[in-house]
């Protein structure tokens, strides 16, 4: 049960960061992080304790296996990170470029 | 059997890469490439739409058979419900390419916004059509990441701005949605929608199953702009280039947000009064407090994003309503006529912001600004976009015998026939605060100068702009056919069989 709890507060942290901070590529950074708090619950939950590898053995069929699912999954949750992160730093990157700044206290030209 | 589903995907995927590829080599590729798939997209989704009917057909990618009827591939499902939403996504993309021919010229780097484009489609098509449940979290990521591109286009401090907030805010979205997945394989052992409703049915944890369907639910509120989750909106859509804006507001939110959101609650979850009591707040809250946000908008562009909000409000409202109706058991067709009305408004709601939005980037096309207080008498020197503007404008505030006046008539008389007074009193006043609102909108950029206080050089927009605007007024005229008892039988009904009929999507699916 721990491991999840851990997971959680490592969410949370990713949370907390996005909300407090002021610089863009800190935000980025907690956005990566929460990011993989989940990946990190998806792979979590595809494990089996005393698992092995599931590639199945004709000569000794009774072990436990690992849920592969899960695995795949997350493999393709990372893909889809990997390019929600560069479209993000794409962006502050541009966006240092307009204003010059990354302080996200100085981006305030549009209201909610 | 539908043979063509995975063309809804494949084509506009393959469009995009092409796009990419050749794009740079043939001058008037890419705006030809995407105008035919869109084209192409729009007469097989018709086709579906005609032969569907009652039926549901299954792909399943790859020839994945189920094994002991559990099914362990791929599916993409195609039932009266995805028709529809697939019929709207194809209709107003085409409308919206058509546009951006003359709209888009103006920008660098044309290529790049008809590819984005046609990823934006793909991944649209993918989420409605998708069976199950990680895939639609894909096909979500791939839609939304072209949609924050596309956002941005213009790349100046605006764009900029708007679309980091809709990224950080999409993001948290994602994540909350992937959690939510995670917990429900976590229980069920299995990401068919199909599948995991009968392992569900089998028992559960009501604690459990209400965290999932709050995750869910936020997830995909987030998505779909729900009021406490609305902050990105009237930025994102009013930043983006106007064909963009039509399909931001006019499609997106509904295929990836709210067409989600009634697909899992009806077809996945078991409804519960819980659940549908608090899907009814939602969108009493977006329908009333959107539209007192949108009142005091100057930006046309801003104004059009916020009745967005107020117009999903209905949708979700009445879809609320039917599922309240069908969690206490009692008057069935009460909650079938709600539904279908929410359904009617939300194709309605496609067809009108859609038009609003290419109105609004032909005032912006011709005049160079957004801004209300500083247009005025454009009715004599752009009289048709006065005249499909002012159509869509009675269309949204519900005037008839424009569409949005007999999608209201039904929610509103289906919310009084459930007895929810309150609700119906709430959608009444809304729909006059709507038109008080494009009254405002009618009058500064139409009529209100005399002529001579602008410049005399304005000019209509050209032919393609014009073209694509006079056809989705058309749409809005001939939508209100639906109205007619023995059109929606063969349109609504099929839609809001699957959804009302609790174990047909999943008896369908899984064979049994």
């Amino acid at each position: 049960m721990i491991v999840y709890l851990l997971c959680f507060i490592l969410f949370l942290t990713g949370l907390y960061g996005v909300i407090t901070r002021r610089n863009l590529i800190k935000i980025a950074i907690s956005l990566s992080i929460m990011e993989f708090s989940s990946f990190l619950f998806l792979a979590l939950i595809g494990y089996v304790d005393g698992g092995v590898v599931p590639i199945v053995d004709m000569a000794d069929p009774v072990k436990t296996y690992v849920d592969p699912l899960p695995q795949a999954l997350v493999l393709t949750a990372i893909v889809i990170g990997l390019a929600t992160t560069a479209m993000l730093m794409a962006v502050i990157i541009r966006i240092y470029r307009k204003y010059g700044t990354f302080d996200i206290r100085e981006i305030n030209k549009l209201r909610g | 059997m539908n043979p063509l589903i995975p063309f809804f995907v494949a084509v506009p995927l393959a469009g995009a890469f092409l796009t990419m590829i050749l794009g740079r080599f043939i001058p008037h590729l890419n705006k030809s490439l995407a105008t035919i798939i869109l084209l192409f997209l729009t007469f097989i989704s018709f086709w579906s739409l005609f032969t569907t009917g009652e039926t549901v057909s299954v792909y399943k990618v790859g020839g994945w058979e189920a094994v002991n009827s559990v099914p362990i591939g791929i599916y993409l499902v195609l039932d009266g419900f995805s028709a529809l939403l697939l019929c709207v996504i194809s209709c107003i993309g085409l409308m919206s390419v058509v546009y951006s021919i003359s709209y888009m010229a103006r920008y660098s780097s044309e290529n790049y916004f008809y590819a984005l484009f046609c990823l934006m489609v793909a991944g649209m098509n993918g989420v409605v059509l998708s069976g199950d449940i990680f895939n639609i979290f894909v096909f979500l990521e791939i839609s939304t990441i072209s949609s924050y591109a596309l956002v941005a286009f213009g790349v100046e401090k605006n764009e900029l701005e708007a679309t980091l907030k809709y990224q950080v805010l999409g993001a948290i979205a994602s994540f909350l949605i992937l959690f939510a997945i995670g917990f429900i394989y976590w229980k069920a052992k299995t990401l068919n929608i199909a599948d995991i409703r009968t392992a569900f049915s089998e028992g559960h944890d009501a604690r459990y199953y209400l965290l999932v369907q709050i995750l869910l639910l936020s997830g995909f509120g987030l998505k779909a702009a729900m009021i406490p989750f609305h902050a990105w909106l009237p930025d994102a859509h009013s930043s983006a280039p106007s064909p963009i804006s039509a399909m931001l507001s006019g499609v997106l939110i509904k295929a990836i947000g709210i067409y989600v959101i009634i697909r899992l609650f009806f077809n996945m979850f078991e409804i519960t009064e819980g659940m549908a009591i608090v899907i009814t707040t939602l969108g009493t809250l977006s329908m009333v407090v959107g539209v007192f946000l949108a009142i005091g908008q100057w930006d046309i562009k801003r104004l059009l994003a916020y009745h967005s909000i107020s117009q999903m409000g209905y949708v979700v409202m009445s879809v609320g309503i039917g599922m309240l109706l069908i969690a206490r058991g009692l008057r069935s067709e009460v909650a079938a006529l709600a539904i279908s009305g929410g359904i009617f408004h939300l194709l309605n709601h496609a067809a009108f912001k859609g038009l609003l939005f290419l109105n609004a980037g032909a005032i912006e096309y011709s005049i160079g600004t957004r801004d209300l207080r500083e247009m005025g008498g454009l009715a004599k020197s752009m009289p048709v976009t006065s005249a499909t503007s002012f159509a869509a404008s009675l269309a949204i505030s519900g005037i008839p015998p424009f569409n949005g006046f007999f999608s209201k008539l039904i929610i509103i008389v289906a919310a009084v026939m459930g007895h929810f007074y309150f609700l119906a009193a709430m959608a009444a006043i809304v729909s006059i605060i709507t038109l008080a609102s494009f009254m405002k909108f009618q009058r500064y950029a139409f009529y209100n100068k005399e002529q001579g206080e602008l410049k005399s050089d304005i000019k209509e927009v050209p032919v393609p702009m014009l073209a694509s605007m006079i056809i989705l007024a058309v749409i809005c005229l001939l939508l209100s056919v639906l109205a007619i008892p023995g059109v929606r039988e063969t349109i609504l009904s099929p839609a809001t069989d699957i959804l009302m009929d609790q174990m047909k999507y999943s008896s369908h699916i899984t064979g049994m």
